[in-house]
């Protein structure tokens, strides 16, 4: 756990409209926040930058008042330490606004109405006189040199709109709180950009200037270095739940912030020695759909395959598109050729495909069923006795890949709900990998599963390379994918950049090819038309 | 060891007989109330006869709530269950009185018309993506407007002798045989359920569709099959409304929709809790059944009923909530 060398930031007085001290929080028992002090001045723009998994994400939640943090931690605003968990109510009426990821914007309604949807302070004894609110909208957006029409439908704005909608309707609920009136306020924006242009986000940063100069502060979440460069006062960098460093964005590097964004590798899972013959499993040619664009590849027989980039570059696609589990076009052949756009996930199986998904509440397990349901779904048609399915069977079956997979407790027939991320996991991989696929593919694989869980699938995976199945795995985990991946794709605003192997297969290696743009900025495309 | 595992294998068998508690709790109230009614009217309630009359005569409502059970389980509400029955039953009596057509043909009929409502309500929902409540609702009324139409709003009577024969006249134990055919669908359903891939791709795709997907379940073709199949179902439990009288009225079964959704949801909180099920149903209607024939006896008003339904059916919701923890129900 050796960290870079101390950071003297730590010691530098922070000031503060804003302090967090010693912000501890744990899910389960897993400490995800490991004592986090932090400061926001007035009229400041702090940038929170880290990988997915460090905390930061965390840290914004239990500041909105989504996270109960442990006791011991301590919130201060304007003066004032506030009673943990934060009401979420009461944190916005104190002057602290967030914008977060996917806007919460309503697209079929219009401007107006997403901008008063939380407005509830003002007493309106006639109801809400839509004439006055408009002009009052329009006023606002005229102040930061906008003009977007308060009676246009969301769906019909430009996504920088749309962003701009969002951020001037928290900017319109800071002053309606007792601080904004005073002319403060802080405003937090939790990664608004991986949707815009480059274009798009140099005048989404003129607009935070504007605010930051009303006297306003602005802490914005991301995982772009060379934005928070350009836009933040200081810096915060986070790894493994712990602020790593507090820098003044001034007296920093690019450079500097990635070392510490990386930080080091701990304890890597050691692979079994493996034969990739030269054998082509799958071919995947200009597979297009979501935010990818036309993506090539081949893939050996054996091969653990890693794509990866920033939230938004269209490698999360991949994995659904491959199984025919979204729409896409292009071409994917394993032993017989398919059309991605009449690709379905029945033909996927059928042609020797897995997908475990990413979200194992939605998309890969049903809490209320058992665990001897969950994990023989894909196996039923082999488990057919005279009078109709075989109860006998399933339970053997769901016993067999308990015990295989260490699954814990070990009872088929409790529910799935009961058990931790890690053993659900495990079950789904099981249940993937008795079918023998020549294609595996995997989306973020261990999120949210612990140490020793993680340890358990990464064997299992090596176990079935081994056996000839050929892996292909989502992540925006570098660390795992430098320690069971043979080659990683990085993608960039849709495209495969980079394709990194063997030697310079590290952790920092892929963090450093995902945050570095391309040297031209063209590549960064406005949004395509479709993607939304 | 021994002595860590003890409290654990204690606390265990706790769990597990509280969970086997709750399957059979709906059962035991069922023989409670029973009981109760006996014993305050043990000269009327606790006959033969009643209860005889009491297992047949509810065969319709036991098919009824079995149709409507196949879309539960599968994430839809088939609203329009009732007025098929009704539909379906008048055209039995239609085709059979006004057109002269054989009794075989006109049941044979009568259930493909029930599979053709099933087909028209799984194309609306599933190709405008429209949500089941909303088009199942509207075809319901619109077969209510068929039946008053086909029927110029009358009661046919007059069905051939040798349907109602089959379905009461004929007794097993005393039993008509009415209720022999509901306990067979139930029998039926639980077996298709519990131990056929189709049931179990129904489950799924209830629970989960985005699971049930990306697991290679058609999920399209698994709910539109569960329409047709409530519909058939609803057009059985027509046949034996007819069979029951030998004539059909174009209203009063419309009534048995409320009753069907209570039972089945009682139903999911018995024998399997948390899950619609065709016996833990059967349970529930004869729960159901057993109340209102003692209040009945009792001298209680009309209106009693529409009580009793009506908030066993909000009991029966609440309580299956509260057994699988309260957490939201996701009916797509």
């Amino acid at each position: 756990m050796a960290a870079l060398s101390p950071a003297p930031y730590r010691t530098m007085v922070q000031p503060g409209i804003l302090r967090m001290a010693d912000v501890r929080m744990k899910f389960g028992s897993v400490e995800v926040l490991k004592g986090v002090s932090l400061g926001l001045g007035r009229g400041e723009i702090l940038g929170l930058l880290g990988q997915n998994g460090s905390g930061k994400s965390t840290l914004i939640k239990v500041l909105a008042g989504f996270n109960s943090p442990e006791a011991g931690s301590r919130i201060t605003l304007w003066g004032e330490t506030l009673p943990l968990p934060l009401d979420p109510r009461r944190i916005r009426a104190l002057g602290v606004a967030f914008v977060h990821q996917h806007l919460a914007l309503i697209p079929s309604l219009s401007v107006a109405d997403n901008m008063l949807v939380g407005d509830d302070t003002k007493v309106r004894r006639l109801g809400i006189r839509w004439r006055q609110e408009r002009a009052a909208m329009r006023q606002l957006f005229a102040e930061f040199g906008l003009n977007i029409d308060p009676s246009a439908l969301v769906s019909s704005l430009s996504p920088v709109e749309r962003a701009y909608t969002a951020i001037l309707r928290a900017v319109a609920e800071l002053r309606r709180s007792e601080a904004g009136r005073a002319g403060e306020g802080v405003l937090v924006l939790d990664k608004p950009t991986p949707f815009l242009s480059a274009e798009d986000v140099d005048k989404l940063f003129d607009l935070l200037r504007r605010i930051k100069k009303t006297g306003a502060s602005v802490i914005i979440v991301t995982h772009d270095i060379d934005e928070v460069l350009e836009i933040t006062d200081r810096v915060a960098i986070m790894r493994d739940g712990r602020l790593d460093a507090v820098l003044a964005t001034a007296d920093t590097t690019r450079q500097d912030i990635l070392d510490r964004i990386v930080g080091h590798a701990i304890a890597p899972y050691q692979r079994s020695e493996r034969v990739i013959d030269d054998h082509i499993a799958v071919t995947v040619e200009n597979l297009s759909g979501g935010m990818l664009r036309l993506f090539n590849a081949k893939l050996k027989r054996s091969e653990v395959v890693g794509v990866t980039g920033l939230i938004g570059s269209g490698f999360a696609e991949l994995p659904y598109l491959m199984f025919g589990a979204m729409a896409g076009q292009g071409r994917i052949t394993l032993i017989r050729s398919h059309d991605i756009a009449r690709f379905t996930p029945r033909r996927a199986i059928d042609a020797g495909i897995g997908l475990i998904p990413g979200d194992r509440a939605y998309q890969s397990c049903i809490g209320g069923l058992s665990v001897a349901e969950n994990a023989t779904l894909l196996a039923l048609p082999s488990m057919r006795g005279i009078w109709g399915l075989d109860s006998k069977a399933i339970s053997e079956k769901a016993a067999a890949l308990i015990r295989d997979y260490d699954v814990r407790p070990d009872r088929p027939d409790v529910k799935m709900s009961t058990l931790s991320g890690g053993n659900q996991q495990k079950v789904i991989m099981g249940k993937w990998l008795a079918e023998n696929p020549r294609l595996l593919l995997l989306d973020e694989p261990t999120q949210g599963v612990d140490y020793g869980a993680r340890q358990q699938i990464f064997a299992a995976i090596d176990q079935i390379t081994r056996q000839g199945t050929t892996v292909l795995c989502a992540s925006t985990d570098y660390e795992q994918l430098a320690q069971i991946c043979d080659r990683v794709f990085v993608f960039h605003r849709g495209a495969a950049v980079t394709c990194l192997q063997d030697p310079e297969l590290s952790r920092e290696d892929i963090a450093r090819a995902c945050f570095h743009e391309p040297a031209s900025q063209a590549t960064r495309d406005p949004q395509p038309e479709n993607a939304r | 060891m021994s002595v860590v595992e003890t409290p654990q294998s204690n606390r265990l068998s706790a769990e597990i007989l509280k969970k086997e508690f709750e399957r059979f709790a709906l059962l035991m109230a069922w023989g409670l109330l029973f009981i109760l009614f006996s014993m305050l009217l043990p000269d009327t309630f606790m006959t033969w006869r009643t209860v005889s009359s009491m297992l047949g005569s509810q065969a319709v409502l036991v098919v009824l709530a079995l149709a409507i059970l196949v879309p539960l389980t599968s994430g839809d509400f088939d609203l329009s269950a009732a007025s098929t029955l009704v539909f379906t039953a008048m055209f039995l009596a239609v085709s059979n009185v006004n057109w002269g057509w054989s009794i075989g043909a006109s049941v044979i009929a009568a259930l493909l018309l029930g599979g053709f409502i099933g087909a028209v309500n799984a194309f609306f929902v599933l190709y405008f993506r429209i949500h089941s409540l909303i088009i199942t609702l509207g075809l319901g009324t619109f077969l209510n407007g068929m039946t008053l139409w086909i029927s110029d709003s009358r009661t046919i009577a007059g069905v051939s002798m040798k349907l109602v024969e089959l379905v009461v006249i004929k007794r097993l134990l005393g039993v008509p045989m009415a209720f022999y055919y509901g306990l067979a669908v139930a029998v039926i359903m639980w077996w298709a359920l519990e131990y056929t891939i189709t049931g179990r791709k129904l489950l799924f795709v209830g629970r989960g569709r985005e699971v049930a997907r990306l697991n290679g379940v058609s999920v399209d073709r698994v709910r539109a099959t569960s329409f047709a199949a409530s519909g058939i179902l609803a057009a059985l439990a027509g046949v034996l409304y007819t069979g029951m009288t030998g004539s059909a009225d174009p209203t009063s079964g419309l009534s048995l929709l409320l009753p069907a959704f209570a039972a089945a949801f009682l139903g999911a909180t018995a024998i399997y809790p948390g899950r619609f099920n065709p016996v833990g149903t059967l349970v529930g209607v004869y729960f159901l059944i057993t109340g209102i024939t003692g209040l009945t006896m009792l001298g209680a008003d009309a209106f009693v009923q529409s009580l009793f339904y009506g908030g066993a059916l909000i009991v029966a919701v609440s309580l299956s909530q509260l057994v699988r923890k309260r957490q939201p129900q996701n009916f797509g």
